[in-house]
């Protein structure tokens, strides 16, 4: 069992959990996860770990409710605990000396990039943020990376707030406006990921991006996470989760994502479903004790 | 010796036949296909015997089970004795009744086998080991003093219990890692529950337990800790990597990437460990249910996945292998019942290519058919292609079970750790001695994929290895 020291909402069914687990704390490096199981009939999910603290022995995730294990999560509270929790898995972020660096996080990418910028930072490089969400509520950590990075801008898809638009318009006029990039590291939805390849490519720029394929066992058993790059499969789980943006084939890892769809689906309902009749349960329940008259 | 029957008697009673679930039935649920012989039944198949000097039982067993001890036990009607003279060789009695391939080892060397069949040790094995679970208690073999000495073992599966069985005994500390959350390796997340249902080897790990080995799920090792952490500051006096072969082997061909195309690993993993199938779990799995699956290979895990398959739903389940039937790595036995479970055998085929349907899921696989030719390096006729035999076998899953690689995790992170070319640890072959002072290897991850009861040998070997190393402290 693995307890949960700290949680909290960062933005709508995006939760950031702090768990015990200082073995995992211990060897951590940005850029890997770990992989959970919250119960006993649960599925196993992989997630990035954001920060780790070494002294205090716990690593944090962030996970955004998408799915019934994520949304389980979500209900999740300090003191609670998870079953299964396995890790540090994949290789770290590779951060080195580049000069200048763009580090772009869409929606819960922002979290998941927080620590490599950080990283990128330390080791010597200009480092600009660009933060991209849905709208307002989305948008995540922009303090946190206004402590350290050089430059941070904000884009909202509804500019709801900061610049109206998508991170890759940012990105393009960086580079349009003359300015030497020479690394990237883009994290988020898989068309933003894909469209920040798109960018960067005709520039040469190096961009690097993380991949989040289905996976088992995290420990290149299974294949199930296998992606093509540059013509070649390879296992996110091992050889990743982070690879060369411009020869990632995307469309074969949206598709590949899409395997389970219609049982996430169901299971997501069914959750909803379950959830709303406990809540409705709880709400009658109110109801019915205030509608009784006060006992002396 | 107990036996009242003169060799003549002996020799005149058959081979007693393993009751079985109906094909029909069996196909449709997980129960074990195999029911088990009774006592009546059992104590008729030990009473066929010779209990020869030669003891060539003996010889053909990875683990050296005392063959003829124990079925003499069963014959004086000690079914809780014949089970403890077992487990003083074999601590997974349970398991190795059920999975071992007896018709190459003890019983494929059974004198009976000149003039008939051999005694059916593995049924017997199993007999005696199932009476032991459900009738009173298992003996547990003594346990020497403390030696104060720590053993880590790395990897849960058969090579590395029946290792920590042998060492604990001796008085070692031994602590167990798992990088699943369960333990027992491929005996969890690899062999069906319908060859072998997972609360006995749940039941074999909890015995072990008892005999005082510490389990630790969770910890990969290579990425959790490394093996020189292990040495250090972990204070281990030893370590034993028995990691598995596990790294799925693909064909490198078209289409491999598409929807419904998976490792057998991987759909496995999903039904054994995760129970993918059932409505209570959440993991998911393709669902297969009316229609057509196709199965590469012709071992024993193409067996498993097909007729896992046929068990989750599937209209058709085919094994697509490119030699024939007589090549085929396989159990006699899983064949056999593949086959009256309805599994189709196309053999003499290759795949060319899996075929999208368009939207990225498979829709079938393009195969050729072939003949056999002149004899490869492994001894085999090597098959080849006829030309013009082209076609296309409808299948909307596909699962790919031609084998595994070494998974390279502790060897990434051990650079001292020699390996083969192929990636498997070197290790001497007596000794299991690695390139590295205080850690031996064994198992598949030297030997590439092989059985159960070839893995538990080298654990015992192992054991026996790291016993003398911790005993003498000399490399």
């Amino acid at each position: 069992m693995y307890k949960i020291l700290e949680a909290k909402f960062l933005a709508p069914q995006v939760k950031l959990l702090r768990l015990e687990a200082p073995a995992i704390a211990r060897r951590r490096k940005a850029g890997q996860f770990v992989i959970l199981r919250v119960h006993e009939t649960g599925e196993r999910i992989p997630l990035t770990i954001a920060d780790s603290d070494k002294e205090s022995g716990s690593i944090t995730i962030i996970v955004q409710g998408v799915g019934k294990t994520t949304r389980l999560l979500n209900e999740k509270e300090a003191g609670d605990s998870i079953l299964d929790v396995v890790g540090p898995l994949g290789m770290a972020s590779e951060v080195e000396h580049f000069g200048t660096a763009v580090v772009i996080g869409g929606g819960l990418g922002t979290a998941i990039a927080y620590p490599t910028a950080k990283a990128l930072k330390e080791a010597g490089n200009h480092v600009i943020v660009i933060i991209g969400g849905r709208s307002k509520e989305f948008v995540l950590l922009e303090n946190e990376m206004k402590e350290f990075a050089d430059e941070v801008y904000v884009t909202t898809d509804d500019g709801s707030y900061a610049e109206k638009g998508f991170v890759t318009d940012r990105l393009k006029g960086l580079i349009e406006g003359g300015r030497d990039i020479n690394y990237v590291l883009a994290i988020g939805p898989i068309p933003m990921m894909n469209a920040v390849a798109g960018v960067t490519k005709p520039y040469g720029i190096k961009t690097v991006v993380s991949l989040n394929p289905v996976m088992v066992d995290g420990t290149g058993m299974c294949g199930g996470c296998r992606v093509l790059v540059n013509g070649e499969s390879k296992f996110a789980c091992v050889d990743g989760p982070e690879f060369d943006a411009h020869q990632v084939d995307f469309r074969l890892l949206s598709t590949r994502n899409t395997m389970y769809r219609a049982a996430e689906q169901s299971a997501l309902a069914e959750f909803e479903q379950d959830h709303d009749d406990h809540e409705c349960r709880l709400m009658k329940q109110a109801d019915a004790q205030q509608s009784q008259p006060a006992q002396a | 010796m107990s036996n009242p029957l003169p060799a003549k008697e002996r020799m005149k009673i058959p081979r007693q036949h393993m009751p079985e679930q109906e094909p029909e039935f069996r196909r449709a649920n997980f129960e074990e296909v195999n029911l088990g012989l009774d006592a009546t039944l059992a104590k008729q198949e030990a009473l066929r015997c010779l209990q020869c000097t030669s003891q060539h039982c003996f010889i053909g067993c990875p683990v050296g089970v005392k063959v003829r001890e124990f079925i003499d036990l069963i014959v004086e009607g000690d079914y809780l004795g014949a089970a403890a003279k077992i487990r003083e060789d074999n601590v997974l009695p349970a398991v190795t009744g059920r999975v071992c391939p007896q018709e190459e080892q003890c019983e494929g060397r059974c004198v009976l086998t000149k003039k008939g069949e051999a005694v059916a040790v593995g049924y017997l094995e199993r007999f005696v080991a199932d009476y032991e679970r459900t009738h009173g208690k298992v003996g547990l073999p003594p346990r020497a003093p403390a030696t104060g000495r720590k053993v880590a073992i790395i990897g849960s599966g058969p090579a590395g219990l029946s290792a920590a069985g042998d060492l604990v005994q001796k008085g070692h500390e031994v602590v167990v890692m798992e990088a699943l959350h369960e333990i027992g390796g491929v005996l969890i997340y690899g062999i069906p529950e319908f060859r072998l249902p997972k609360d006995i080897v749940r039941q074999e790990v909890d015995t072990m337990r008892q005999m005082g080995v510490e389990f630790r799920t969770n910890v990969v090792v290579g990425k959790t800790v490394t093996v020189d952490e292990l040495l250090s500051e972990e204070g281990y006096d030893a370590v034993f990597v028995a990691t598995g072969a596990g790294l799925p082997i693909f064909l490198n061909i078209p289409g491999e990437n598409l929807c419904g195309v998976y490792s057998a690993n991987e759909f496995l993993t999903r039904v054994n460990l995760m129970k993918a199938n059932r409505d209570d779990h959440d993991q998911p799995v393709f669902d297969c249910r009316g229609k057509d699956v196709v199965v590469i290979g012709g071992g024993n895990t193409a067996m498993d996945a097909v007729r896992t398959s046929l068990r989750v739903g599937a209209r058709n389940a085919a094994i697509v292998y490119r030699r024939s039937e007589q090549e085929m790595p396989a159990r006699v036995e899983e064949v056999k019942h593949a086959r009256e479970e309805g599994v189709d055998f196309k053999m003499l085929t290759a795949p060319l290519e899996f075929l999208d349907d368009g939207k990225g899921w498979l829709q079938g696989v393009r195969c050729q058919t072939m003949e056999l030719g002149e004899p490869d390096a492994s001894g085999r006729r090597r098959p080849v292609p006829i030309a013009g035999s082209e076609h296309v076998v409808p299948a909307s899953m596909a699962i790919i079970a031609v084998g595994n690689g070494g998974n390279p995790l502790v060897q990434a992170t051990t650079p001292d750790l020699k390996t083969t070319r192929k990636g498997y640890i070197e290790a001497d072959p007596n000794s299991l001695r690695t390139s590295k002072k205080g850690v031996f290897a064994g198992g598949d991850i030297v030997t590439g994929g092989a059985t159960v009861i070839l893995a538990m040998g080298a654990g015992r070997q192992a054991a026996k290895s790291i016993h003398e190393y911790l005993e003498t402290g000399a490399w």
